[in-house]
């Protein structure tokens, strides 16, 4: 049985903006079922290396496959879910959160097709396995910093992705959200979601990495385990301009609530 | 009114204000959201040099419009892609020199007297001519259809473009189905709205809906009753007083902007009145948090944390804000 290609595979990729490389020689290859944490200061290139992942930037130098299948080849985007940094999703024009999700299940559906009953149960399931199932039709501009945040990781989940990469998912938001924000992402864990978390700051979501990678200087610096990468960090990672909150906490496993997609205990 | 609707320029005018009405705010949803309000207008300014074109070459106004404002469409959505409109200068360039183009060589054709052109800029009853009807019926078709069908992938890509990127949906075309969607709407209501004041007719509207509905889908909705309430509305009004068509809808919207504005202020203020009466503030989440306890929130420590203790980042005065509840994350 040949062994399963890497979810993500890269080999000296540089990634940049109008040929202008912003992180370099990054080799990094992430397997289905690791938690990876993106961590590093501000403007260390950590976003602009997930960010050359999702294809939203330029790859300078190197090779980048997904699944597999060299990134200038891959079409089927949908199977990488993005959350991206997003401090608000008021706008303009008002939509529900639903609509919102809903928008993740397009990529599944080519040019035309309609949300079928099925997709709108989808929709349906990924808003409650990240709790805001009674918030379907809320407005999203009147919901809290971290519900946003959930809103976009259930538009992520719509389309049912192989791998979730977020950018700083818990940025801006306060310490009791980013628990909440925790005990979703235990409950994608426990749902073998392969994730890749950009971060400033590990705090809420530490007990849930089986990994832990240091970018600085537009390099990474760092690919180990969390406890090696605490141990070591004083080596790696520069605090020039980093920040945490002393009031996070770690989240304890046994409390998170399993959602109605989950499978069901076994006794 | 039976007078009004006997007569055949009127009829003309008011089955032009219908496609106007229906079709400009429902393309102007997907412009707002992108911020992009502007938009129409520029390419009204463009426009104007394809009408001049159709008058000196004596070919149809409407048609020579249509080509002068896709072109110019496609053109702004290739540069911004390009990420070298952030300046505005190049999109500048392309509007002044369109509407500069239009007046000069319409100065030229046999009929470019500045009456007619005023006509072309503010719009009128008088001008809409029964073959333009046809024309205009069909666009008003295409482009009622287009946006029913590519609706939710417009919705995507405007309201969140890098992610539309990342996951593979088509956002360039997409951006240029809807820029070409623009100018189409925009030639649409030049007999009527006139090419200055179209934009208006796309925004307006929308605005006003904005302002009491809760989603996406009911805000296309009123924005398209609205825009047809204003459209038809300021037909009918624009005989009686002899005045130009484009201004008197234009200003019947933004009539309705200000009556909406005020009623849901006062709902707001009402309802603010009631609460404060009836419900102390909940104290700051964040502050002595506990799992399973959250401030502002009775729960079992051994029920899940429910969703809706969170609080808002912002109120904006939504009509139906959602009930508190207890609910958890979890059967």
């Amino acid at each position: 049985m040949s062994q399963e290609a890497p979810v993500l595979d890269l080999r000296g990729a540089s990634f940049g903006y109008g040929d202008r490389p912003v992180v370099s020689g990054a080799d990094l290859r992430i397997r289905r079922g690791e938690i990876v944490a993106v961590v590093g200061p501000n403007g260390s290139g950590k976003s602009t290396l997930v960010k050359g992942v999702l294809g939203l930037n330029q790859l300078v130098a190197g090779s980048v496959r997904l699944f597999g299948i060299p990134s200038e080849d891959f079409h089927d985007r949908a199977r990488v879910g993005y959350v991206p940094q997003r401090h608000t999703l008021s706008s303009s024009v008002r939509a529900t959160a639903e609509e919102i999700v809903a928008t993740g299940r397009l990529p599944r559906l080519g040019w035309f097709g309609r949300l079928r009953a099925i997709d709108r149960q989808i929709v349906a399931r990924a808003l409650e396995v990240v709790g805001l199932g009674d918030r379907a039709t809320t407005e999203v501009g009147t919901l809290s910093g971290g519900q946003q945040r959930r809103v976009l990781i259930a538009r992520a989940l719509a389309g049912a992705p192989d791998v979730l990469i977020m950018d700083e998912p818990t940025a801006g938001v306060d310490a009791a959200s980013q628990h909440v924000l925790a005990d979703v992402l235990h409950r994608l864990v426990e749902r073998d979601v392969t994730m890749v978390i950009v971060i400033h700051e590990l705090g809420a979501l530490a007990s849930l990495l089986t990994r832990t990678i240091s970018v600085d200087g537009g390099r990474i610096v760092f690919d180990g385990t969390p406890e090696r990468f605490e141990r070591e960090r004083h080596l790696v990672h520069h605090d020039h301009d980093s920040h945490h909150h002393d009031d996070e906490m770690p989240t304890d496993i046994a409390r998170v609530p399993r959602g109605p997609l989950d499978e069901p205990e076994v006794p | 009114m039976t007078e009004i609707l006997s007569i055949d320029f009127m009829q003309r005018a008011l089955i032009a204000s219908l496609l106007v009405g229906a079709v400009a705010p429902m393309v102007g949803i997907f412009v707002v959201q992108r911020r992009m309000s502007l938009i129409g207008d520029g390419m009204g300014h463009v426009a104007l040099a394809g009408v001049a074109v159709g008058l000196v070459t004596s070919q149809s106004p409407v048609l020579t419009a249509l080509i002068a404002a896709v072109i110019a469409a496609i053109a702004i959505e290739l540069l911004r892609a390009r990420g070298r409109t952030t300046g505005d200068m190049a999109l500048a360039i392309i509007f002044y020199g369109g509407i500069a183009a239009g007046v000069v060589i319409i100065s030229k054709a046999p009929d470019g007297t500045p009456a007619n052109l005023v006509r072309y800029l503010f719009g009128s009853i008088l001008t809409t001519q029964r073959s333009d009807l046809y024309v205009f019926a069909a666009l008003a078709a295409v482009i009622l259809v287009t946006v029913w069908v590519l609706r939710p992938r417009l919705f995507a890509v405007a309201n969140d473009e890098e992610y539309a990127r990342a996951v593979g949906l088509p956002v360039l075309p997409l951006n240029l189905v809807l820029a070409v969607l623009t100018a189409t709407t925009v030639v649409v209501s030049m007999r009527v709205v006139g090419l200055l004041l179209i934009s208006a007719l796309m925004i307006v509207p929308n605005a006003t809906a904005q302002l009491f509905v809760g989603s996406f889908g009911s805000g296309l909705r009123w924005a398209m009753v609205i825009g047809l309430a204003c459209a038809v509305g300021g037909v009918m009004v624009s005989y009686p007083l002899n005045t130009p068509s484009g201004g008197t809808i234009v200003l019947v919207a933004i009539g309705i902007f200000i009556l909406a504005s005020l009623g849901t202020s006062i709902a707001a203020w009402l309802r603010r009145g009631g609460h404060s009466m009836s419900e102390p503030h909940e104290p700051a989440v964040g502050s002595g948090f506990r799992p399973g306890v959250v401030p502002g929130v009775e729960c079992d420590p051994d029920s899940p944390v429910p969703a809706s203790a969170e609080r808002p980042v912002a109120s904006t005065g939504s009509p139906n804000p959602p009930p508190p509840s207890t609910k958890g994350v979890a059967p």
